[in-house]
């Protein structure tokens, strides 16, 4: 091991600004990575439960390396061009799906300012990098020079411009409330001495479901995934995809999807923040004072709800229509989100919710 | 030549090279992304200069809406440019003088300014908060009317887009899905009751044999 740290040290004394911006990228890419794997094994997994089946058990212990074995089928496979595709553009698709969304992730903090980048306006460059996924399945859909492949581009485009105007809306309440677009301050201005009863959830709720749903459409999950609506346009936009670029795209939308789920509590359900907070204080001992003093734990655990909801949606919610994903989107969230952004100002102005009690 | 520096000059020709590629390109398509590049590095040359919030409005709203929008008519279109392009020779003389007009005013405008209004240190960093932060306040509080007026006329202009384009056909049979996702099972379903079926009586064969 020691060449590996002696390597390391060499190329930080030789050059000090890659090494850094290499090691800055890769640490919390392979988390990440390893942790869509497990996702991927817990979805089967759930989703057979629901179905009262077993979920994948043959490949390692409960079936937890299945995902890998799926992951090095797929990276072994034949990449499949279609006649007369773009190849340039068909291969830039995946890549240009897959870097925003990691790229997205330098702003999230696990902890107090402890992320990649602790940037000041990290809501608003979550927003701009998730608003840039979309790309990746336009181009998909028209590099492949296929009719499915573009119908699914054209649904996934409307329906992602929608929704990030909805959930646009949800952000600005609670940068309203929380005075600040740093997400760990958005948190810490959760914190309080009344509980969960200090969270945006509690004043923002009907945002705090807005945004989920939200996140669910933008995500091209179902029960919003028309993108890919395997009942009317076989796969959608990635129809044509085979091997590895198709194993990219899988990545990127799981990446998404655990994105969503780290956000949702970040933003609406105090982050790292215990329930608990203020109604204990007793030091114990540091395995359990995370319990009610907060800790990342915490985090994991709320974004853990999340990341099974999604999966639980999955299984009992039929397909949503399009036109009725539309009405949804536009005649129903944008209203409501306007007039809730008004209150959350009145709330605001007022002092009926104070940040960071 | 710091490494600020150095990122500026390839933002920068990354700009350049990506705004000529969107007039020299052959399909629409390629020059829609080519575009894309082209906010998208602008933007980076901004985050070099601190003007962070600019630089993430411009990627959200121009490369994450506009654009997508943009393409989207592009792709449904499939324009053919080649006979849009063949008066490109006639037209080019024109064309050049028009650009360098343009270029003698944008250069004389920027000069003058330059002459009248010396450099002021950045604004945010002198009041110690935040671009953003900066930004908004001075948005919110010194420039509020102006603000509010320019909100107010892009409200009448999405309003009067709609019925520009709206245009009620005739004949058209519609459905209404709000209607549709209201509908409750009672609406669709009845339930009658009925008395339980009584087995069949006893034929006259099956008593004789």
């Amino acid at each position: 091991m020691n060449w590996i740290l002696d390597a390391y040290h060499t190329c930080a004394a030789h050059f000090p600004t890659l090494t850094m911006a290499v090691s800055l990228v890769l640490f919390p890419l392979l988390p990440l990575i390893i942790g869509v794997a497990m996702y991927v094994w817990w979805e089967r997994k759930v989703i057979g439960w629901m179905h009262v089946r077993m979920g994948p058990n043959q490949i390692g212990p409960f079936g937890l390396v299945q995902t890998f074995a799926d992951v090095f089928k797929l990276l072994l496979k034949e990449v499949v061009y279609p006649e007369k595709a773009n190849k340039a553009l068909f291969l830039l698709a995946p890549l240009w799906a897959l870097v925003p969304a990691f790229a997205a992730w330098s702003v999230i903090p696990i902890a107090s300012h402890a992320a990649w980048s602790d940037a000041n306006a990290g809501l608003l460059l979550l927003l701009a990098m998730t608003s840039m996924g979309v790309y990746g399945i336009i181009i998909a859909g028209w590099a492949s020079n296929s009719r499915y492949a573009m119908l699914g581009a054209m649904r996934s485009a409307a329906q992602v411009v929608s929704y990030e105007v909805a959930m646009g809306f949800s952000l600005v309440s609670v940068l309203i409330l929380a005075g600040s677009l740093n997400l760990s301050d958005i948190v810490n201005a959760q914190a309080g001495s009344k509980g969960f009863f200090d969270w945006f959830a509690v004043p923002l709720l009907p945002m705090f479901l807005i945004y989920f749903i939200s996140g669910v459409a933008e995500t091209n999950r179902s029960p919003f995934d028309v993108a890919e609506g395997e009942s009317e346009i076989v796969a959608g936009f990635h129809v044509e995809y085979s091997g590895a670029p198709f194993a990219v795209f899988f990545l990127t939308e799981y990446a998404n999807m655990i994105l969503i789920s780290f956000l949702a509590p970040i933003l609406f359900l105090g982050g790292w923040l215990s329930p608990l907070q203020g109604w204990i204080t007793a030091d114990v001992h540091w395995t359990v004072n995370w319990i009610w003093m907060g800790g990342w734990p915490w985090l994991f655990i709320k974004f853990f709800g999340f990341a099974t909801a999604y999966l639980w949606f999955r299984a009992t919610f039929p397909r949503y229509r399009y036109d009725q994903i539309m009405r949804l989107g536009w005649k129903v969230f944008i209203p409501i989100t306007i007039v809730w952004v008004f209150v959350a100002g009145c709330m605001k102005y007022f002092g009926w919710v104070t940040a960071g009690a | 030549m710091t490494f600020p520096l150095i990122c500026f000059y390839l933002f920068a020709a990354a700009t350049t090279l990506a705004a000529l590629a969107v007039i020299l390109v052959r399909n629409p398509v390629h020059a829609a992304l080519c575009l894309v590049l082209t906010f998208f590095s602008a933007a980076c040359t901004w985050l070099l200069a601190d003007a962070e919030f600019l630089a993430i409005v411009l990627v959200l709203v121009y490369v994450g809406a506009v654009m997508v929008l943009f393409l989207f008519v592009v792709m449904m279109l499939d324009v053919d440019l080649d006979p849009l392009r063949e008066g490109f020779i006639r037209a080019l003389p024109i064309g050049i003088i028009v650009a360098l007009v343009m270029l003698a005013e944008m250069l004389a405008l920027i000069g003058v300014r330059a002459m009248d209004m010396p450099a002021v240190p950045d604004p945010a960093a002198a009041a110690g908060i935040s671009n953003t932060t900066w930004l908004a306040s001075t948005l919110f509080s010194q420039y509020l009317l102006p603000f509010e007026v320019a909100a107010l006329i892009l409200t009448v202009a999405i309003i009067a887009a709609i019925p520009l384009t709206l245009r009620h056909r005739t004949g058209v049979r519609m459905q209404n899905p709000g209607k549709q996702v209201l509908v409750r099972p009672r609406d669709r379903l009845r339930i009658v009751k009925m008395a339980a079926t009584k087995p069949a009586p006893a034929t006259e064969e099956a008593n004789t044999p």
